[in-house]
């Protein structure tokens, strides 16, 4: 392998950019403190790093449960060519949520506490055992495409073998830690705005975990064949629009009964400061990525698609942010906005996930040949390095 | 027996002696600027409010079944079977789930500190523990505060209703409110002058989140065994076909 020259380009200098400003943000969280660092305080003690870094980049990972579960569990055969990419990309994913995690934890190095000092009737607990276990999974899910880099065919064989049950594993995992991350608001009743607080919280975020999983999965890939100059398979992409359109379906009409039994539904057109969130949410996230997926032009076509599943993607952040910014801010009496040293830190994490992906891609076998049988978690098959365009490039 | 504590509102004469012990009891500083602070916060575990010379403590409730300690992965904060809900910081990993979860917004957090920590009233533990009262209790030079068994400060609470109506307001504050709380309050008139919320659940709040948690114990063997079983069914089409090619493979080898 050859060593690429280094060119400096457009992206690599916005990446620059946002690197020394994460950086320079790291030393005041770290030398400073929280005080220093956020715009948190006790009315509002959790802000943008669980509203996005932990909350959203979970439910961004969840590509990876949901497409190992198409292919390995349902055995949907023709969605394997992007189940690794799918797996790097929830493999990181976790990974960064984890380091997100040390920021936002006052005391970062008190993390592996939930080992030994167990509270079972706390849904932190269970979350943080479930990442951890997760996170594993993943890394283990991750390794055959390491093994098969450096021909490490012993390993290689043991991980084959185990992998169907690491995959039941991973996804009876995410079920319960996706659906957690709900769970953990259904103790504030009296806190969390009515549009949000509902018994089913733990419902609407798992089926929207999934909802997500599948969008980003067609993000993923699009982006991809963007920049890796790769073909776009856009059969499979279809497929999973066709997936997209039954979660949101059946999400939208959970939504509306949910809304409608609680008694809600009428301040929906009540303008106000959480409707007006609300309305972003619900048009971003169910009704303008199901008009746009129920119409069959826009869902053979890649770009109709890619649109598609974008809208969906930045309607379920916005639902992550209101349940835990806007939903909590009247009940708390406070308004609640990241200081810039959250965002730059935030921006730092995103754009480190951009750039692993980039990395591993270039480097290892992340995208099957075209045209070649494609190689699946659990087959065993002798298979030729992915020669992906230079990044950047 | 649990111990708790009864403030009686219309009592107090607003002296913030009771700021003044529990400063010193907890080693906190205490000057005029603070005592001018009508809120809590990482360095003043009880306020006592004044509105139009109508007096209100604030200060942690104590909860029954306090949501705190039920959403603390690490176990930090404990209800303990005297009453008080305690914090160990060696425990904490700085979550702040207790602060979200909290119906009263009562534990802070020292936002300015490297290694910082929640802050709250912990009932004087450390005094209970050694059959003795708060601080705030013990100095109150009206009674206003009064330490005791809760179950005996209930009875007292209604029975000052009860006996002088047009004094109080009719509700005893922590009697009923998520659950119950081991600090109650009498005033003479609504609490939510004070801005506490009259629409508390009157359902203890750990029991929201536990109907969900105590399931997955039930859930992990079915949903597995669900999956698995999926597995199966849909890879069989593929074992007999792999079996078939092997038979082939056999007859061609033994010929």
């Amino acid at each position: 392998m050859s060593i690429p020259k280094f060119r400096f380009t457009f992206w690599k200098a916005i990446f620059a950019v946002i690197m020394v400003a994460g950086i320079y943000g790291t030393y005041i969280r770290f030398f400073r403190g929280l005080g220093a660092s956020t715009n948190l305080s006790d009315q509002f003690p959790w802000g943008l790093w669980i509203g996005f870094d932990v909350m959203c980049g979970v439910m961004l990972a969840a590509g990876g449960f949901t497409l190992t579960a198409l292919v390995e569990i349902f055995n949907i055969e023709r969605l394997h060519s992007i189940v690794r990419p799918t797996i790097l990309t929830a493999f990181l994913g976790y990974l960064l949520v984890c380091a997100a995690l040390m920021y936002d934890l006052g005391l970062p190095w008190n993390i592996w506490h939930p080992l030994i000092m167990r509270n079972p009737h706390s849904v932190m607990f269970e979350v943080a055992y479930c990442v951890m276990l997760y996170t594993t999974v993943l890394a283990l899910e991750f390794s055959p495409i390491v093994l098969e880099h450096f021909n490490l065919q012993k390993p290689l064989q043991i991980v084959r073998r185990l992998m169907i049950v690491l995959v039941i594993f991973g996804v009876l995992l995410s079920t319960l830690h996706q659906s957690s991350l709900g769970t953990l608001y259904l103790i504030m009743p009296n806190k969390l705005h009515p549009f949000w607080y509902s018994p089913l919280l733990p419902v609407f975020f798992f089926l929207s975990a999934i909802a997500v999983g599948l969008a980003m999965t067609i993000f993923e890939s699009s982006m991809s064949s963007r920049y890796f100059g790769r073909e776009l398979e856009v059969p499979i992409l279809r497929d999973l629009g066709r997936g997209l359109v039954v979660v949101l379906a059946l999400y939208g009409i959970l939504k509306f009964e949910d809304l409608l039994h609680r008694g809600v539904l009428k301040q929906v057109l009540v303008p106000g400061y959480e409707q007006r969130f609300f309305l972003v949410e619900i048009v971003l996230s169910v009704l303008a990525p199901l008009a746009l997926l129920m119409v069959p032009r826009v869902r053979d076509s890649a770009q109709g698609l890619y649109l598609a599943a974008v809208l969906t993607l930045l309607g379920f952040v916005t639902n992550r942010l209101n349940v835990t910014i806007t939903g909590v801010e009247n009940a708390v009496g406070a308004r609640y906005a990241p200081k810039w040293t959250e965002v730059v830190i935030t921006g730092m994490f995103v754009a480190l996930g951009f750039a692993f992906f980039g990395l591993v891609a270039k480097y290892l076998p992340i995208f099957p040949e075209s045209k070649v049988p494609l190689p699946g978690l659990g087959r065993v098959e002798t298979r030729e390095l992915a020669v992906p365009a230079n990044v950047g490039d | 027996m649990s111990k708790g504590l009864l403030y009686d509102a219309t009592m107090c004469i607003g002296c913030k002696q009771c700021e003044q012990a529990c400063a010193t009891e907890n080693g906190l500083p205490y000057d005029d600027s603070v005592a001018s602070q009508e809120f809590t916060s990482a360095h003043k575990y009880t306020a006592v409010l004044n509105r139009q010379d109508k007096f209100m403590r604030k200060l942690c409730m104590h909860c029954e079944d306090p949501a705190c300690a039920s959403v603390c992965p690490v176990g930090a904060l404990k209800k303990t079977s005297l009453g008080p809900v305690t914090y160990d910081k060696s425990r904490c990993m700085g979550c702040r789930y207790c602060m979200a979860a909290c119906p009263f917004g009562v534990p802070k957090y020292e936002w300015e500190r490297a290694i910082p920590g929640v802050r709250k009233c912990i009932l004087c533990a450390n005094r209970v523990a050694r059959g003795g009262q708060t601080a705030c209790a013990e100095i109150c030079p009206t009674g206003a505060t009064k330490f005791g068994d809760r179950d005996e400060l209930l009875e007292e609470a209604r029975k000052r209703i009860h006996d002088h109506p047009g004094a109080y307001f009719a509700h005893i504050f922590g009697e009923t409110e998520v659950g119950g709380t081991s600090v109650l309050l009498l005033s003479s008139v609504g609490f939510g002058a004070f801005g506490f919320r009259n629409d508390l659940t009157e359902r203890a709040l750990p029991r929201y989140t536990y109907q969900v948690l105590s399931r997955i114990p039930d859930f992990v063997p079915l949903f597995g065994t669900l999956l698995g079983g999926v597995y199966w069914i849909t890879h069989r089409r593929q074992e007999v076909a792999a079996a078939e090619a092997e038979e082939e493979n056999e007859k061609g080898d033994a010929r």
